[in-house]
């Protein structure tokens, strides 16, 4: 088990003093390994708060560069990152509050024949991308790899959340069978989003990674949380494994990765 | 009948319902930004129209969100 320092007792001491984390746990998060898929809304609350748990290594997968647009919720990124790539704007902020982690920039978008190498190397993924052939790239590859993950969304006022264990909880396919129809999506590009949503959603992913790590509480598996913040209704709604699932199930139809088509209106930088 | 739809108990003054007439009577105006859950059970979408709602089910509907950018 690592040693820690003085110092690093003292970083991370409000950990240290819980129960379900201690220096055990603690040595977990440093030992541990997060893909963050997205730099964005949810990815960058995510990236802040691993970094800061001293999660040991932390990749970042983003292709995109910072816009001025992004700065009302993402909050990682700062006026000065504009044109940045947001992987290199991330890390910088990352390494700043703390320079004892590795940070790997992943300045790619996910596809069929890219996504097993990148999330193979990882113990768990936050899955915090802007469109759903992404988030269904996401779910089947981390099926197929046998990688945990929490799969987010935002929109408008609401967010939901859930955590899959590939192999024995429900997976975002048994909810949701296939991307819906590209023009009847809106993206936050178009229908907005209250920037404040991605910091309570990003906040609820990074809690289940850190609870993954280091085995506190029960994860939110078989269930999804949805949260309306209009009246700040939570929902956690029960979930199982779908015997039909066509990714997860018994007889499962999808046997390789899908590139689907993204809908025209939901690219640009929601 | 009764049905619990979203967590909240609704009385209908039928015996049975389609999904379909369900989601309309919900006003969800895109159904297709939704999954419907019935006991459980994700409905396929194609059987919408066939799969009757009864008195004390428990409906789901869960709505699609893309955004995380």
């Amino acid at each position: 088990m690592i040693d820690f320092s003085e110092e690093q007792l003292q970083r991370y001491s409000r950990h240290i003093l819980l129960a379900d984390v201690g220096v055990e746990g603690q040595a977990r998060l440093a030992e541990a390994r997060v893909l963050v898929v997205g730099a964005g809304g949810l990815g960058a609350p995510v990236c802040l708060y691993l970094a800061a748990a001293g999660v040991g290594t932390i990749g970042i997968v983003d292709a995109d560069c910072v816009e001025i647009s992004n700065l009302q919720r993402q909050i990682c990124h700062f006026t000065h990152n504009i044109g940045d790539a947001k992987a290199d704007s991330a890390r910088e902020k990352m390494l700043a509050i703390n320079p004892e982690i590795t940070v790997n920039v992943h300045y790619e978008y996910l596809r069929a024949d890219n996504v097993l190498g990148i999330i193979g190397g990882y113990d768990f993924v936050v899955e915090g991308t802007d469109n759903f052939p992404a988030k269904f790239l996401v779910n089947d590859a981390c099926i197929m790899a046998k990688v945990p993950f929490c799969h987010g969304g935002i929109l408008r006022f609401r967010g939901q959340a859930m955590t899959v264990i590939p192999g024995e909880s429900a997976c975002y396919r048994c909810v949701f069978r296939e991307p819906p129809p590209p023009d009847a999506v809106p993206s936050c590009s178009e229908a907005g989003v209250l920037g404040a949503i991605a910091g309570m959603l990003g906040s609820i992913q990074a809690a289940e990674t850190l609870k993954f790590i280091t085995g506190a509480g029960r994860l939110l598996t078989d269930a999804l949380l949805t949260f309306d913040a209009k009246d700040m209704e939570f929902r956690k709604i029960p979930l199982s494994c779908q015997e039909d699932c066509p990714v997860c199930g018994e007889a499962p139809e999808i046997d390789s990765l899908i590139d689907y088509e993204q809908g025209g209106c939901a690219l640009a930088g929601a | 009948m009764e049905v619990t739809v979203n967590g909240e108990k609704k009385r209908y003054d039928c015996r049975a319902m389609p999904v379909d007439a369900l989601l309309a009577d919900n006003r969800v105006e895109a159904p297709e930004m939704v999954s419907v859950q019935l006991n459980g059970r994700i409905i396929d979408r194609q059987r919408y129209r066939d799969t009757l709602v009864v008195d004390r089910d428990e409906v789901e509907f869960l709505y699609f969100m893309g955004g995380g950018r």
